[in-house]
């Protein structure tokens, strides 16, 4: 086990030392950074300053390996347009984007995981191929159509929901169902495809045979080991889900991290998003890790 | 399995229906994007000022020469519809061939050659997954302009992950059967094997895979139009269709609807030829 763990920690700082490189290689992919920071009224000499005051004019060797001696300790640089550290800029509006997160995450279990059951309990009936409809339909859904639409029904003609910001938890309500979207399908298909496997198997005809009661079986014993690759794909969804929700942070106006990063991107602000994009592939990182582990915890064969 | 696994009857039937359904939604939006020129009643850049934000030929008041509509500006809204088909399809074609060379390689050398290689090949799998595709996207467009060819290569250069997955296993299973063998005793080259025995093999698995490739692609490049970050205006894309609507949506929300439903058929017309493709294949569902 201890084995085990330590093997993924090496692959997951080394994925996390190339995202970093890659990273740094993207926001220097303009040319010169210090004629976009300077902007187009410039002279040569504003861009010269610009150049000395950000320290653009020293070798790229440097520059990589300054940022990266800094990002280790946690220091992420200074933002240029909001003139504050970046590390508080995204602690600012993490929770934000961490609670839209966990909603849609939610959401989408609290979808897909009856669905999965239902479809599987029924397989090849009406039911069955219904929910594979649903998965097939959400899959073809473009997030940010939805929730155009949703803001104009359930905000506008109905009232039911607040149609932007972030004063209370409705506000998370219609943001969390778009981007429990993304990830209803998937871990439909998933449930169903685990519960089918597990009814199929020998444990749940010894359960039957027992005389167990239907939902017994279903829930104890068939979902039990069901459950365990749906874990493991709903952490993994969840750093899809923050990684993605950049889209719908700017339809519903949430003020998380994906619009930190698309405000900063538009104001070629390249301290922000080299670190937005460095975290988000951490958390992305922390979170497959921890599936790995639950997943070695929840079923001893693959520990 | 079991016994539940034979009674695949009605299932069939209705799979094939959904197959049908997919092609000829595909059939329709590759007619419309060969042909645009032809099929689009107006031109889909022409402005008139004074036939702004007309109706489409459902509601009241509808004007029968541009049965969709016109835009904030004017413009037909079914011909911008019809060229946007052809946007959306074009990118969608060729970001899923830029990824399918990278993934198709990587994932074929890493499953022939195991080892370290495979090592190699799996971290790089690993290393791409934990990016955020739609942030590097828009990052990469916003620090370097906005171009229809910037947007191919970039989203192609992101999107081959699931091609090298699933060409990676397929040919782990493969190399190990016993007609590989047989071409090895023949004495045939790497090369040859490689081309002749297991792309071959493995190739209907590929087909799906870039059916949902194809799908991916189209919801893409309607996500970072939309967000202002993909294809330049004037150019009618679906995404930046709706992102210049949406000041008028709550007056007339068919302005958003209307493409809205479009990228949404399409998609789903790929997605449901995919399925069928993997049906008729015998493919399983290698991924989620």
């Amino acid at each position: 086990m201890l084995q085990f763990i330590v093997r993924r920690l090496i692959v997951a700082l080394l994925v996390a030392a190339t995202v970093m490189t890659l990273a740094f290689i993207l926001t220097r992919l303009s040319g010169d950074l210090a004629v976009s920071i300077a902007g187009p009224n410039a002279t040569q000499e504003d861009i010269e300053l610009v150049r000395k005051a950000y320290g653009l004019d020293r070798p790229l060797t440097t520059q990589f390996f300054e940022w990266v001696g800094r990002a280790v300790t946690g220091d992420l640089g200074e933002s240029y347009f909001f003139k504050a550290r970046v590390s508080s800029l995204i602690a600012e509006r993490m929770p934000i984007t961490i609670t839209l997160g966990l909603t849609g995450l939610v959401i989408a279990l609290l979808v897909s995981l009856p669905l999965g059951i239902l479809a599987a309990v029924r397989e090849n009936t009406t039911l069955d191929r219904v929910v594979q409809m649903v998965a097939l339909l959400g899959q073809a859904m473009p997030s940010f159509w939805l929730g155009l639409i949703l803001m104009i029904t359930l905000g506008l003609q109905l009232g039911w929901l607040p149609i932007s910001g972030t004063g209370s938890w409705q506000h998370y309500v219609m943001p969390g169902i778009v981007l429990a979207f993304s990830a209803i399908p998937a871990l439909t298909r998933l449930t169903r495809a685990g519960m089918i496997q597990a009814m199929g198997s020998d444990y749940i005809r010894t359960a039957r045979a027992k005389g167990l009661s239907r939902a017994s079986i279903l829930l104890k014993h068939a979902l039990r080991n069901a459950a365990i690759p749906v874990v493991a794909i709903a952490a993994v969804q969840l750093g899809f889900m923050l990684g993605g929700s950049i889209v719908i942070e700017q339809v519903f106006a949430l003020h998380g991290v994906g619009f930190l990063a698309w405000e900063s991107i538009g104001k070629n602000d390249f301290p922000v998003v080299q670190a937005v994009v460095l975290v988000l592939a951490v958390i992305y990182v922390a979170l497959t890790m921890l599936a790995d582990l639950m997943n070695a915890v929840l079923d001893p064969r693959l520990r | 399995m079991s016994a539940v696994s034979i009674t695949t009857g009605p299932r069939r039937g209705w799979k094939s229906v959904s197959t049908w359904i997919g092609a000829v939604i595909v059939g329709i939006a590759t007619i419309c994007a060969l042909f645009a020129p032809l099929l689009a009643p107006h031109d889909p850049f022409a402005q008139d000022l004074g036939k702004r934000l007309l109706v489409p030929f459902w509601m009241e008041g509808a004007d029968p020469s541009h049965l969709l509509g016109t835009d904030q500006l004017g413009r037909d809204y079914l011909s911008r519809l019809i060229y946007g088909c052809r946007i959306s399809m074009l990118i969608g074609v060729t970001v899923t061939i830029v990824s399918a060379v990278i993934g198709i390689a990587i994932g074929v050398l890493g499953g022939f050659l195991g080892g370290r290689v495979d090592d190699a090949v799996l971290f790089a799998i690993t290393t791409r997954l934990s990016i955020p595709v739609v942030l590097v996207a828009l990052a990469v467009v916003g620090l370097l302009g906005s171009s229809m060819h910037l947007l191919v290569i970039t989203l192609g250069l992101l999107l081959w992950d699931r091609f090298a997955v699933v060409a990676r296993s397929t040919t782990m299973q493969v190399r190990n059967l016993d007609f590989v063998a047989a071409a090895w005793c023949a004495g045939c080259s790497r090369f040859r094997i490689l081309s002749r025995e297991v792309l071959p093999n493995i190739a209907s698995h590929l087909v799906v895979v870039a059916t949902l490739e194809i799908a991916l692609a189209i919801l893409l490049e309607a996500a970072l139009s939309f967000l202002g970050l993909g294809v330049p205006p004037p150019l009618p894309s679906w995404g930046l269709m709706i992102a210049e609507a949406k000041d008028y949506m709550f007056f007339s929300p068919w302005v958003i609807v209307i493409p809205g439903i479009a990228l949404f058929v399409l998609v789903l017309g790929i997605n449901l030829l995919g399925d069928g493709l993997r049906d008729a294949f015998g493919t399983h569902r290698t991924d989620t």
